[in-house]
């Protein structure tokens, strides 16, 4: 499903050079609950650019459904992340004054999806979340951070992704709406999507069945947790 | 992306902040109208002067004294000296071709008297040709005849704005007499009224036949001009050469430099009073284009807040899979449904405007079609080239860094 080999990157040329990434590789198939933790500075966030198809590796190779991506060209990658990838940003990211429903849409509107269909994917999309029918229409500003994170899972499921990155979902959630959020990634996980929780929080982490630590570029353990 | 997504994308963009976006367009409105309603008084200057010197009469060619020359060193100037008698336009009706009328005319303000009522005005002596020559029509009674000519009769024909100054508005003046310079001319008709002043009010004039004109006001045979009515507008040009070549004769001139008379052709007056006020019409179109200028420069300025404001969402956005050309086409059709928008509301705005102008200003304004589809036009190129650059550096911002911006 997913496969990076001897994954590298770098910053900045020559004596400013700097490595943040160094020969990461792993695997993840279709289906597995992941979290990637580590410090900040431990390259996470550069990890989750590359594996959300936003940024390119200086070298090494990233297969997403055995198709290698990591020299394409911006155009591609844009494509690419319309079909297979969803993101879940630690501040939600919803744009303000748009109803929710038309949140979640949003990814379904770059591409040629009919309008039904659009709608169809959109409703499964937001019951799926179980976000209340009655807040479907509700400006993304009127909702609760925790409403608000749901959205947002919700927008990342609606094109039905091979992935689901979600980069510090609960950051800026509290304890009580955070594990509504987990709890939700926990669920989509048990419908059968793959979901990748990129944080620096080793408890939300531990909720992954799998945990890949990351430490100045480097993976410093891979370990499955056994269920 | 659908055309319909990006109308709704960019009309959820433009709603976010209604107040700013109001403003800015306001500046499109307020350009675009002051444009429509610069063009539109231009227009009706044009129209007006054209139709008030087409109301002098149509297929008109007018023959005027020129320089007296070789009595006295004072040049009396132009259209003051008396060359020209009645001979020359009884020669002129007899030997030019492609003529309908020859009316030669004496012209002079007199203090003219009825009863405890007097006024300043044109006296004219003339022959029936006239009312052909100048499209007299008639309010009441008739116009001056062959008769009254041939009889040197004291009869006088009163413009309706001197009726009105002589007898009070709408007076009852035929079969009156009126004193002009103390002597008493009977009233035979009034003439309608032409409106359209512009150069002279053709209004308020009296006319009177030639021949008591020359006998009993002026005391000489000249005339002060020969109005002469060409047939048809193409044959304008060989009627004017044939009578200079005629008067030229006449007056044993043999170089038209130095012609004690000028002939002058209605069509080249028109001509260039339409070239006077199309000088007018752009220069008042091009300041009111200054405003619209700044109203696109607001346009820019809005756009680029925007851009800057809505940086995160771009990043989204492309996080989502949006291409460098869907983003620059959705801040662009923003720009330009603000640009197209207030270019409808700057055509109403300037309509009103113009309305206003003519009705309590009283100057004339005329809206034409194509300068309602030249502001549409130009405010949709506003819309793109104001929108264009702001468009394209949202366009290009980096997904990571726009999702970092704070």
């Amino acid at each position: 499903m997913i496969e990076v080999k001897n994954l590298f990157k770098k910053y900045g040329d020559g004596s400013a050079e700097a490595a943040v990434l160094k020969n990461i590789s792993f695997k993840i198939n279709k289906g597995e609950f992941v979290s990637v933790v580590g410090p900040s500075g431990s390259g996470k966030s550069t990890l989750m650019n590359i594996l959300g198809a936003l940024d390119a590796p200086s070298g090494g190779q990233y297969f997403l459904d055995n198709q290698d991506i990591s020299q394409l060209p911006e155009e591609d990658l844009a494509e690419i992340r319309k079909h297979k990838i969803g993101f879940v940003f630690q501040s939600f990211n919803l744009l303000p004054r748009t109803t929710v429903f038309r949140n979640v849409m949003l990814p379904l509107i770059y591409s040629d999806a009919r309008v039904e269909e659009r709608d169809e994917k959109t409703k499964q999309a937001l019951a799926a979340v179980g976000l209340e029918e009655d807040r479907w229409f509700h400006l993304s500003n009127e909702l609760s951070g925790g409403q608000m994170q749901r959205v947002a899972i919700a927008r990342a499921l609606v094109n039905n992704p091979a992935i689901i990155l979600a980069d510090e979902p609960t950051g800026n959630l509290d304890t009580k709406t955070g594990e509504l959020a987990i709890g939700t990634l926990q669920k989509l996980h048990k419908q059968g999507h793959t979901i990748v929780l990129i944080t620096h929080d080793l408890g939300i982490a531990s909720r992954a069945e799998r945990i890949i630590s990351i430490k100045d570029g480097e993976i410093e353990s891979d370990r499955k947790k056994s269920v | 992306m659908k055309f319909r997504d990006l109308y709704q994308e960019a009309i959820i963009g433009l709603t976010a902040n209604k107040m700013r976006s109001i403003l800015t367009m306001l500046g499109i409105i307020i350009g675009i109208g002051s444009v429509i309603t610069m063009i539109s008084v231009g227009n009706g200057a044009k129209d007006q002067i054209t139709s008030s010197i087409e109301s002098i009469g149509s297929n008109l060619i007018a023959v005027s004294p020129g320089f007296q020359r070789n009595t006295s060193p004072v040049s009396s100037g132009r259209g003051g000296a008396q060359t020209l008698t009645t001979k020359d336009a009884e020669a002129i009706a007899a030997e030019v071709s492609h003529i309908d009328a020859v009316a030669p005319t004496v012209s002079k303000r007199y203090q003219v008297i009825y009863k405890s009522q007097n006024t300043n005005t044109q006296v004219i002596g003339t022959t029936d040709a006239y009312a052909m020559v100048r499209n007299m029509e008639m309010e009441s009674g008739s116009f001056i005849t062959n008769q009254t000519v041939g009889s040197s009769a004291r009869v006088a024909v009163i413009g309706p704005t001197t009726r009105d100054d002589l007898f009070g508005e709408g007076g009852s003046a035929i079969g009156q007499t009126i004193k002009i310079n103390k002597i008493g001319f009977k009233v035979i008709g009034v003439t309608a009224s032409k409106g359209g002043s512009g150069f002279m009010n053709q209004d308020d004039m009296i006319y009177i036949p030639l021949s008591t004109m020359q006998q009993v006001l002026s005391g000489d045979s000249y005339v002060s001009n020969i109005s002469v009515k060409a047939d048809e507008e193409k044959n304008m040009a060989q009627a004017q050469s044939e009578i200079t070549a005629l008067l030229l004769s006449r007056h044993n001139i043999s170089d038209v430099a130095s012609a004690d008379f000028s002939v002058a052709n209605q069509s080249d007056i028109v001509a260039a009073a339409s070239a006077v006020t199309n000088t007018f019409t752009m220069l008042l179109a091009s300041i009111a284009s200054i405003s619209l200028l700044v109203g696109g420069i607001g346009i820019m300025n809005m756009m680029l807040t925007t851009v800057s404001e809505r940086t995160r969402e771009i990043g989204l956005r492309k996080s989502v899979g949006a291409k460098p050309r869907d983003i620059s086409l959705q801040f662009l059709s923003e720009s330009i449904i603000l640009t197209f928008l207030g270019g409808i509301l700057g055509v109403i705005f300037g309509i009103i405007l113009a309305f206003i102008i003519s009705n309590f200003a009283g100057i004339a304004t005329k809206i034409t079609l194509s300068s309602i589809l030249l502001a549409f036009s130009v405010s949709a190129l506003i819309g793109t080239i104001f929108g264009y650059y702001p468009s394209k550096r949202a366009a290009k911002l980096n997904p990571i860094e726009a999702l970092r911006y704070q």
